[in-house]
């Protein structure tokens, strides 16, 4: 078969540009084994821990899974995120797709779809885990109401925050730091442990994006005690999602 | 979609003038290329060729000028489907096996050209499992080239294409090249070879310091000595 190279320009629909972005990106945050052990391996290790050796974490199982959820879904929407999008501007992918059809535009809407991609198959495999060691969820619509806008307004602030941390350092750089935030957030950012531990700290950690996803998710599924009223997660969680992302718009950098 | 005239030229700069802080990468650089022609940037290391490419595909925004690509402003959102961009040795997932990224670009194109006979026509099914950062330099550049041409673009921009390359595998980059410009599509490339230039283009300009310092007829500009000597006496020692 020959090929014709006579100019016949012309962009393929915009669904399916970005399905196939979304796609691809996905395969590659599945094929990279760092990312997969943040991903998945630590959470589902701190699972198990949790459900034999309750003391160890100080955590009571029915409020270590939602807890759990928001550290994989941190770790997929900001760790991943930042350290793939780095690299993404080292080696020029995105200044190779930028000047595709797919557009700046197109090319974070694949990779903000890849994220979500991937944070359901966390949802999905770490909450059947977590059915088969016995957890049971607090079920109703009102709980639902708060942890699945808290966890979308939290999962866009983490994203955007990658794109500006991604923009700004050299890809190194976004590797050790978007690391140590991961452990220094799922450490003091009461993703894990709640907010309320956190003593005369407790005001200040509870305006993190982080608490606000762990405290969200932690009411919405497990009846966790409110504190400051059942709302305070969400709006906590907003104002980071419109911040985060105004800021990335302004400093999103093709270019390495 | 406006498209240019014949008379037309697909890429006309003037007086481009792009700065990082205080660093001037382009300073006054005026240029044309005609459409169906290859056009030749030559310049030393540094000089701004990658800069200029970058003005025109809408990833650097210039200080002063004027830049008209395909007749339309860099980064319109048309001109994505109309242009093809090889970039300079990278630019792919370092995960991404070589033809999953042709098949993947081709996919964003409404009438591409068949990725399987394109992978087949550079010779990247030999490699075409492999993933891009096991990849040599030269097999690299395939696959670039590869993206860049897939979607039948009008105009297309080569950054050093053949950097890196075996004879054989220049040669059909060169052959490919003379086979773009008899189907009608203009290219703009950047090389040091002056054997390339020579070969393959229709118009060189000299770039340096960020500014056109010569252009012409590859004819014209060696009728009295070579492309090589012009650049030499031309350009100051690269960066």
């Amino acid at each position: 078969m020959s090929l014709d190279f006579a100019p016949a320009p012309g962009a393929a629909p915009t669904r399916q540009r970005i399905v196939r972005h979304a796609t691809l990106e996905t395969l590659m945050l599945v094929r990279n084994g760092e990312q997969l052990l943040l991903a998945l391996v630590i959470p589902a290790a701190v699972l198990l821990v949790g459900r034999w050796f309750p003391s160890r974490l100080g955590v009571d199982f029915t409020l270590l899974v939602p807890s759990v959820l928001g550290l994989a879904l941190f770790s997929t929407g900001f760790t991943s995120v930042a350290i793939g999008t780095g690299f993404d501007r080292r080696y020029g992918v995105l200044e190779r797709l930028a000047s595709t059809p797919l557009g700046r535009t197109g090319m974070v809407i694949g990779k903000a779809s890849a994220s979500v991609v991937v944070s359901l198959a966390q949802v999905v495999l770490l909450v059947s885990l977590s059915l088969a060691l016995g957890w049971r969820p607090r079920l109703d619509a009102l709980g639902l109401l708060l942890a699945v806008p808290t966890m979308l307004a939290a999962q866009a602030s983490f994203v955007a925050a990658a794109l500006v941390m991604a923009s700004l350092l050299r890809a190194e750089i976004t590797l050790a730091l978007a690391n140590l935030v991961y452990l220094a957030l799922a450490a003091g950012g009461a993703l894990v442990v709640p907010a309320g531990s956190y003593g005369f700290l407790e005001p200040a950690v509870r305006c993190l994006p982080t608490a606000a996803l762990g405290e969200g998710l932690r009411q919405g599924l497990a009846d966790a005690p409110a504190s400051g009223g059942w709302w305070v997660p969400l709006v906590v969680a907003l104002v980071w999602a419109v911040a985060a992302v105004l800021l990335a718009r302004k400093v999103m950098r093709w270019t390495s | 979609m406006p498209t240019p005239t014949p008379s037309e030229p697909v890429l006309d700069i003037a007086d481009l003038v792009v700065t990082f802080g205080a660093v001037t990468a382009l300073d006054s650089l005026s240029l044309r290329a005609l459409r169906g022609h290859v056009t030749a940037l030559l310049g030393p290391n540094g000089a701004g060729k990658t800069t200029l490419l970058r003005t025109c595909t809408g990833l650097v925004g210039p200080r002063s000028g004027t830049v008209r690509v395909l007749g339309q402003a860099p980064g319109s959102p048309d001109l994505g489907a109309r242009l093809g961009v090889m970039p300079q040795s990278t630019g792919a997932w370092s995960g991404v096996r070589a033809g999953e990224l042709v098949h993947f670009l081709a996919g964003l194109y409404a009438t591409p050209l068949d990725p399987d006979t394109l992978i087949t026509h550079l010779g990247i099914d030999a490699f075409a499992r492999t993933t891009y950062r096991r990849l040599s330099g030269g097999q690299k550049q395939a696959v670039n080239l590869a993206g860049a041409i897939v979607g039948r673009p009008e105009l297309v921009f080569l950054d050093e294409p053949t950097a890196g390359m075996d004879p054989h595998a220049r040669r059909r980059t060169w052959a490919l090249v003379r086979d773009l410009r008899a189907a009608g599509v203009s290219v703009l490339l950047t090389t040091h070879d002056m054997v390339e230039a020579e070969q393959l283009a229709d118009e060189v300009v000299l770039i340096d310091h960020g500014r056109a310092v010569m252009s012409g007829a590859v004819p014209e500009l060696t009728r009295t000595t070579s492309l090589e000597e012009l650049f030499l006496s031309h350009t100051d020692e690269g960066v």
